[in-house]
């Protein structure tokens, strides 16, 4: 089968030789994300996710968040949910965790911006 | 009148960097001023990852890269003075802005940095028939509206343009429980970045119409409906080809232009092509002392090659103060074939770097940088797309006996 990778702007087109649900080879890769890219999509397709969470005495009203690692595709939309529930206030800084271990994941949901105290 | 050495308009990633790269090489006199009332220019809206590769060798979101480019200037002479809008600027480098902590102020610069970043093209822009009803925006500015404001801009939507940010916007509504219904792109292919099709489009059944447009948008005080038509060759609508959709918002990415309509009142001269001016190897325009990058030069794919651009910049004005170096003797660069545009389009003697678009897609292409009949360089690529912007590097020894113009031309390989 051929894929896109999505792990870096170039979005090199892979191929995969599958056999037996296994995978035999993998080319057209540029470098070894790759590879690591094509082994997950294949047997168990993950995406980094990006969003915003509703923050309280901040200078804007949404603090923009991602998760730590990439998440399982089919639990984007749960973890999508999971962060609209809950709210935060600032001070923020980048980095902090925002949820842990989200739907029971492996990933965190991690804030992306530092927010002062505003009155 | 204060008179300050360097001032830089707008500090976004551009501005940012460059302000950075002047201090770096010993400008101590810096003044950036910023129209929002924070740094970081689009990239506070653009909360999705992907930046930072090759800058800072981490994948990071908008914001997390904005916030590097600001913690250059931490703890420096460098002063940035936010939610002040510069109003004009002369031919004598004197800037005009209004603050409401200031007020009305008159700057004279020894030289100017302009970074203001670009605009969106309109509904206006493209005259799309139908209701000028409720519920048509840019793409760029639903994102504005629902990553900062928290504002979610309509339930069922239809995307005229497949640049990234209609793209990207196609993800993130669809994320926030919107139903993206299609996305319309007038030319024959895409004009965003293939991974972007894939992780936007592809992943979330969005289906992609090429050679179509919108011939009709239908509503009272709101969207109720638009009519997708295919286009020909001419890129006008066959008749009979109408799709209609059920939707009640239109997002528009239709392209982006530098914003630059300070830049004709101080006498810079623009290029046709790339909607902004004409610059050096070290964006200096064609005024003394007046130099522009990042998106307002041209409009960039990655932020990473703006903040590159941001340092040649910054470097180049610190040059400038240093040794008043002024621009005379250059060679024009111009490009030919399938090449929309190459930027500086003025070189002097030195290591350069020329960077172009092509016009059409093409593969397998001979890319020649040449002088009259005089081959300088040729290399060989084996896919170029109007969306990706591609470089070609000069040591300044090739430049020797050049001649007055240079070519970069895009052609078959053969």
């Amino acid at each position: 089968m051929e894929l896109t990778c999505i792990t870096c702007p170039k979005g090199c087109v892979l191929s995969v030789k599958l056999k037996d649900g296994q995978i035999e080879s993998i080319s057209g890769n540029s470098c070894v994300r790759g590879i690591e890219y094509a082994k997950n999509e294949v047997l168990h397709p993950v995406r980094m996710l990006t969003s915003t969470v509703r923050i309280h005495h901040a200078s804007i009203a949404r603090c923009p968040v991602k998760s730590s690692k990439p998440i399982p595709k089919e639990k984007i939309f749960d973890v999508m949910k999971a962060i609209e529930a809950i709210e935060i206030e600032a001070p923020v800084q980048c980095r902090d965790v925002v949820i842990e271990h989200v739907c029971g994941l492996d990933a965190d949901i991690i804030a992306t911006r530092t927010f002062q105290k505003e009155s | 009148m204060k008179t300050v050495e360097l001032v830089i308009v707008g500090a976004g990633a551009a501005g940012l960097s460059s302000a950075a790269a002047a201090m770096n090489a010993g400008v101590k006199d810096i003044l950036v001023l910023e129209k929002e009332n924070e740094t970081g220019g689009i990239l506070n809206q653009c909360i999705h990852t992907g930046f930072g590769l090759h800058t800072f060798y981490e994948e990071l979101s908008g914001p997390e890269y904005a916030e590097r480019c600001a913690q250059l200037l931490n703890n420096t002479n460098v002063v940035i003075q936010c939610s002040t809008m510069v109003l004009s600027v002369t031919q004598d480098k004197i800037l005009t802005c209004s603050s409401a902590e200031h007020g009305l102020e008159k700057i004279q610069a020894k030289a100017i940095i302009f970074a203001t970043g670009c605009r969106e093209r309109s509904r206006g822009a493209i005259q799309t028939p139908g209701s000028r009803c409720a519920g048509i925006l840019t793409a760029g500015t639903a994102q504005r509206y629902l990553n900062l404001d928290g504002w979610l801009c309509g339930r069922r939507v239809l995307i005229l343009g497949s640049g990234d940010i209609g793209l990207i916007m196609a993800r993130r509504m669809t994320l926030e429980g919107a139903k993206v219904v299609a996305v319309a792109e007038l030319m024959p292919y895409s004009n965003g970045l293939p991974r972007n099709i894939k992780q936007c489009l592809d992943e979330f059944d969005i289906p992609l119409y090429l050679s179509h447009t919108i011939t009709q948008i239908e509503g009272k005080d709101r969207v109720s409906g638009v009519v997708l038509s295919k286009v020909d060759e001419n890129l006008q609508p066959i008749q009979g080809t109408e799709l209609h959709f059920d939707v009640d918002t239109v997002l528009l990415s239709v392209g982006l232009i530098p914003e630059n309509s300070l830049l004709e009142e101080a006498g810079v001269q623009l290029h046709p092509k790339t909607r902004g001016p004409v610059v050096d190897e070290r964006c200096m325009t064609n005024v003394d002392g007046v130099f522009v990058c990042g998106n307002s030069l041209h409009v960039h794919d990655l932020v990473d090659f703006v903040y590159a651009e941001g340092q040649r910049c910054g470097q180049g004005a610190a040059a400038y103060l240093k040794e008043n170096a002024s621009s005379d003797k250059h060679i024009d660069v111009l490009g030919f074939g399938n090449v929309s545009y190459v930027l500086p389009q003025k070189l002097h003697f030195c290591d350069a770097k020329l960077f172009f678009r092509v016009k059409t897609p093409m593969k397998d292409c001979a890319v020649i940088v040449k002088s009259g009949n005089k081959e300088l360089r040729k290399i060989r690529k084996l896919s170029l797309i109007p969306s990706i912007m591609e470089e070609i590097s000069l040591k300044k020894e090739l430049l020797e006996g050049c001649g007055k113009e240079l070519v970069v031309e895009v052609k078959e390989w053969n």
